[in-house]
């Protein structure tokens, strides 16, 4: 599968580069500094689109909401699955990104390990979602 | 003494696909490189048979025929599920006897293949299923727990929680901002 992660913290996603390498689900991991630099990409012509893209919430420049509006509104990414990576667990964050179209909210794990879990779990069940006649209008998931 | 040799893979390889293919006493048609055409579907014995035969060469039979098997494990599934009496039954006797496998054959072939596994496919369905509804139909969640065969509604929402992360009440609120959040675009004059 292919995985694109946009966050300005190097060391998130340094850290997330590591946990997604140790899951057994191969993937093919691109990664961002920003929103804008994430936008940019998906809308060059010709790419590979990722099937699942993680979005931190608070970035400069362009924010992980503003990407998430972008994304949603663009019918050719429609088939794009977005995982809001983040911080807050304030509940009306999350929910304000379920209702703008994010498929899966992960709260940044504090540890290794669990943040290898909760990648894992993701890719599972996208992995099904991807496979399996689910029906991904209704794709939601909080870990 | 040292000797050198030389040799071309593709020919080497296609004499062991060549002589493993008529020990099984198939008809065959060899197209160029990687793809054999079978005149024959392969019986699950055979197929079985060639898979260990070629393995030792390092030759692996890529993963069409893999994915069938899952497709049909996934299809019983959902059959189980749709039928109301087969629910009643463990899924584990229903797949053995269905597609005529040992389960822990279905199960490793299942979780090799999809990286979750046959109980976990199972309930994602079942909760699909749930959001279906939900999203769907005017049924309460009482009576979705009973036409989904859960014991009670708590074990519905239990369920729901751990496979989603967010309670089937949360789920349709977001559902509900989600269409009146579009309706509202799309009456924005623009």
């Amino acid at each position: 599968m292919n995985i694109a992660l946009a966050d300005d913290d190097e060391d998130d996603r340094l850290f997330f580069q590591e946990a997604i390498e140790m899951v057994p689900i191969k993937t093919k991991l691109s990664l961002f500094n920003n929103g804008r630099e994430l936008m940019d990409y998906l809308n060059l012509p010709n790419i590979v689109l990722p099937n699942l893209v993680f979005l931190d919430l608070n970035m400069p420049i362009k924010g992980g909401m503003q990407c998430l509006r972008e994304i949603r509104a663009n019918p050719s990414l429609r088939e794009v699955s977005i995982a809001i990576y983040s911080t807050s667990s304030s509940e009306q964050d999350i929910e304000d990104t379920f209702v703008n179209g994010a498929n899966i909210y992960i709260n940044k794990p504090s540890s290794f390990l669990s943040l290898r879990e909760a990648i894992e779990k993701v890719l599972q069940i996208k992995w099904q979602y991807h496979t399996s006649n689910l029906n991904r209008e209704n794709f939601l998931l909080r870990i | 003494m040292t000797i050198y040799v030389k040799y071309d893979f593709s020919i080497t390889c296609e004499i062991i696909i060549r002589e493993q293919l008529d020990l099984l006493g198939v008809d065959y048609l060899l197209h160029g490189i990687g793809e054999i055409q079978i005149r024959k579907t392969l019986t699950d014995d055979q197929h079985m048979n060639l898979v260990t035969a070629l393995k030792k060469y390092g030759i692996e039979i890529l993963d069409d025929q893999k994915l069938a098997l899952v497709q049909r494990i996934k299809n019983a599934v959902d059959d189980m599920l749709a039928d109301e009496r087969s629910q009643l039954q463990k899924i584990s006797a229903y797949l053995s006897e269905k597609l005529n496998y040992s389960y822990a054959h279905l199960s490793n072939h299942f979780s090799e293949a999809t990286h979750s596994s046959i109980e976990n496919y199972l309930i994602l369905r079942k909760v699909d299923h749930v959001k279906d509804l939900i999203s769907n139909s005017d049924l309460t969640l009482t009576e979705i727990a009973h036409r989904l065969n859960y014991s009670s509604v708590a074990h519905l929402s239990g369920q729901f929680k751990k496979t989603t992360g967010i309670t089937p009440t949360t789920f349709q609120n977001i559902l509900k901002k989600r269409r009146l959040q579009k309706e509202l675009v799309r009456n924005t004059p623009t």
